[in-house]
């Protein structure tokens, strides 16, 4: 029987077996923030125990670091996030792990953080207390969201006791039409599939939109594998992947790069590997995607209307979609396009990289922020950012009325000053829309960063295609 | 790791699908550096108001269910984000047993780490039990691990499956950690030969 990529990536890190069932794996590389890691450090002196390989983790401060342009000079404000930022210097300098202070260019979020420094490489298994960890999965890398628990079982041991997941392959083919994105895509999924659609399997992607997919994007997708309740998110590295790491800090160095290749080799997926589930995307016809709800499985085309409850058979569906309906304050039947927002975030790990500000940047170039919409940028780390000053980017958010901020997670989730009011309602490249989420009573509209930045210039939810070609409908 | 053998304790029914991790903790509450001291914020928007007094409509609120120690939810219990502070609040509370027809993986691992029994029904195995526990202060269950069986308050048995090495863990209160270092040949073995066929990774 052939194998995909997770048995391949799974099967070569296998240390040793504590169960019939239960595997010892070796983690290659851990990312770690403030959030979840000072209870695991904690546990790991109080035991008498040490970090096995500092140099295999990088850490970063980013949920609850401010990101208003004065930080540096007016640092965090809230003492008890100050006190976790403390405790992860205090960490990282007692082990002598790798760390980017807030003043470090290359600081930001760390899933922006750790592509960036070559950190990810195809075969390789990378953990981190962070359930956005899939992403890393775009580089063919096995990469999962661990709890605090097992992030000090990482740090003690560099290994993991994990049970095997399922194999689900999703293929996407077609070519994208414009205006429509990785982030739609990925959206569009989900709501096929459900947030618990893949729960217990790790989702292998296939298929030609994918293989003409930057980095980028493949990563917004893998990001928001999470969404659809998959362990992990795969996909087969090839050319795109290999310019990507080429010289980067943390990928191998020319010495080794051929060597690399032929060892990366080794985890493409037979052609007869078996999956337990299977979906085919078509993404041809594919519209922009909004949610209207308060669950990521709740996207619809920018076009569309949000649901009626009274046409759902499910009684416990139809409680949800009430509740949802009352929360985000919208009526049964009605269109989401032409909601009136009060804020606009292009941001968070999922939509914070460089070519997210490249597309928002394109939209807004040369117009306005509504008046009654605050819009912001966030870069998803000190390099976007640099980066975005370099080409312009930011001079174009500027002058057409945009925050232009301090990388970190900011907004995705409001752990920081960044928050929305109660009622609020805003247009989020991010990846949650949970009830509170962005701040309590607030009203989150995932959307692509395109959609975010053609509604910061309507006022109201926008098909991007209005602004980009002149024509939806 | 705390021992869970057997637990018997009042059920409290919590009927909502997609119960996400901000829902269990919100934001404000992931702060702390230690563990411990999460009782008061679990379920904070559902069980408080706006004003931040306590809703009385919220299952756990009533004088029946206050000190339940056993929750009966809906699917995709967990959902969300990785974060741990989701059972330590749980468990804070002094709930050591969640029955749901389904959970987020990542949720569901790191609670059988706090020394918690999380179990899988099927939705119309589990109805019946969700109605047994809206009965108030009468809804005390006993779920035996050792025999993996849940014992409903009218005396019917319902049985369960659960992994085995996690059954094993619980049953015994194993050191997880402890138990990965005493392969510590098998893992300095591994590293030797990765540091010998991949040295650009060193
Ligand atoms: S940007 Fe949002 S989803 Fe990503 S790591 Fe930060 S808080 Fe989590």
């Amino acid at each position: 029987m052939g194998k995909s990529i997770y048995d391949k990536i799974f099967e070569s890190h296998i240390v040793g077996m504590v169960d019939d069932e239960t595997y010892q794996l070796y983690v290659d590389r851990h990312l770690i923030h403030e959030v979840t890691s000072p209870q695991a450090f904690q546990n790991i002196a109080a035991s008498g125990r040490s970090v096995r390989k500092p140099e295999s983790i990088l850490a970063v401060a980013d949920h609850n670091v401010p990101t208003d342009p004065n930080r540096l000079s007016s640092g965090i404000s809230d003492p008890v996030s100050q006190r976790q930022v403390d405790a992860l210097v205090e960490n990282t300098r007692t082990w002598g792990i790798p760390y980017f202070p807030l003043d470090d260019p290359r600081q930001g979020i760390v899933h922006i953080v750790g592509p960036e420094q070559g950190m990810t490489h195809p075969g390789m298994l990378v953990v981190c207390g962070d359930s956005h960890t899939s992403t890393h999965g775009a580089f063919g890398a096995l990469a999962f969201g661990i709890g605090t628990s097992e992030v000090e079982h990482v740090l003690a041991t560099q290994t993991l006791l994990q049970k095997r997941a399922k194999n689900y392959h999703v293929s996407i083919n077609g070519v994208l039409p414009i205006g429509v994105y990785g982030k739609d895509v990925v959206l569009s999924l989900i709501a096929r599939i459900g947030t618990a659609g893949g729960t217990g399997h790790v989702i292998e992607y296939s298929g030609s939109a994918i293989e003409k997919m930057s980095m980028e994007s493949r990563m917004t997708i893998c990001n928001m594998t999470i969404e659809a309740g998959a362990r992990a998110g795969l996909m087969q590295p090839d050319e795109t992947t290999f310019e990507y790491l080429k010289g980067r800090p943390l990928s191998p160095g020319v010495e080794y790069w051929q060597a690399a290749l032929e060892h990366w080799e080794n985890f493409l997926p037979d052609s007869d590997a078996e999956y337990s589930k299977m979906a085919d995307i078509d993404v041809n016809g594919l519209e922009p995607f909004v949610t209207w709800g308060t669950s990521p499985e709740d996207g619809i085309s920018v076009l569309g209307k949000v649901p009626d409850p009274s046409h759902i058979e499910d009684p416990i569906r139809t409680r949800a979609i009430e509740r949802s309906l009352e929360y985000m304050g919208l009526e049964a039947g009605q269109p989401v396009r032409g909601l009136p927002i009060d804020q606009v975030f292009v941001g968070s790990c999922t939509n914070g990289r460089i070519e997210d500000l490249r597309l928002a940047a394109s939209v807004v170039r040369g117009r306005q922020v509504n008046s009654r919409t605050r819009a912001w940028v966030v870069p998803g780390s000190g390099l976007v950012k640099r980066q975005a000053e370099e080409e312009g980017l930011a001079k174009v958010f500027v002058d057409a009325g945009f925050e232009w901020r301090e990388p970190g997670c900011s907004m995705c989730l409001g752990m920081n000053p960044d928050r929305l009011q109660t009622e609020e309602r805003c247009v989020s490249t991010s990846n949650r829309n949970f009830e509170g989420r962005q701040g309590r009573g607030g009203r989150t509209h995932l959307a692509s960063p395109a959609t975010a930045a053609a509604s910061a210039i309507a006022g109201y939810i926008e098909d991007p295609r209005e602004l980009i070609t002149g024509q939806a409908d | 790791m705390e021992k869970f053998d057997k637990l018997t304790g009042v059920a409290a029914p919590l009927d909502m699908i997609n119960v996400d991790t901000d829902k269990i903790i919100p934001k404000q509450h992931l702060k702390s550096v230690e563990r411990g001291n999460l009782a008061e914020a679990l379920f904070d928007e559902l069980r408080y108001l706006d004003d931040g007094t306590e809703n009385p409509d919220f299952i756990l609120n009533k004088d029946s269910h206050r000190s339940s120690e056993i929750l009966i939810a809906g699917e995709n219990f967990g959902c969300g984000s990785s974060r741990e502070h989701a059972p330590w609040a749980i468990r804070d509370f002094g709930i050591r047993c969640v029955i749901a027809p389904s959970f987020a993986d990542i949720f569901f691992s790191n609670s059988f780490k706090n020394g918690m029994l999380l179990i899988t029904l099927p939705r119309e195995v589990l109805e019946p039990l969700m109605e047994k526990a809206s009965r108030g202060a009468n809804a005390t269950f006993t779920v035996n691990l050792e025999r993996q069986v849940i014992v409903d308050p009218d005396g019917e048995e319902t049985a369960f499956e659960v992994d085995g090495f996690r059954r094993k863990c619980l049953l015994n209160g194993t050191d997880e950690i402890g138990l990965s270092l005493e392969n510590i040949e098998d893992i300095n073995t591994y590293e030797t030969r990765r540091s010998s066929s991949l040295p650009w990774l060193e």
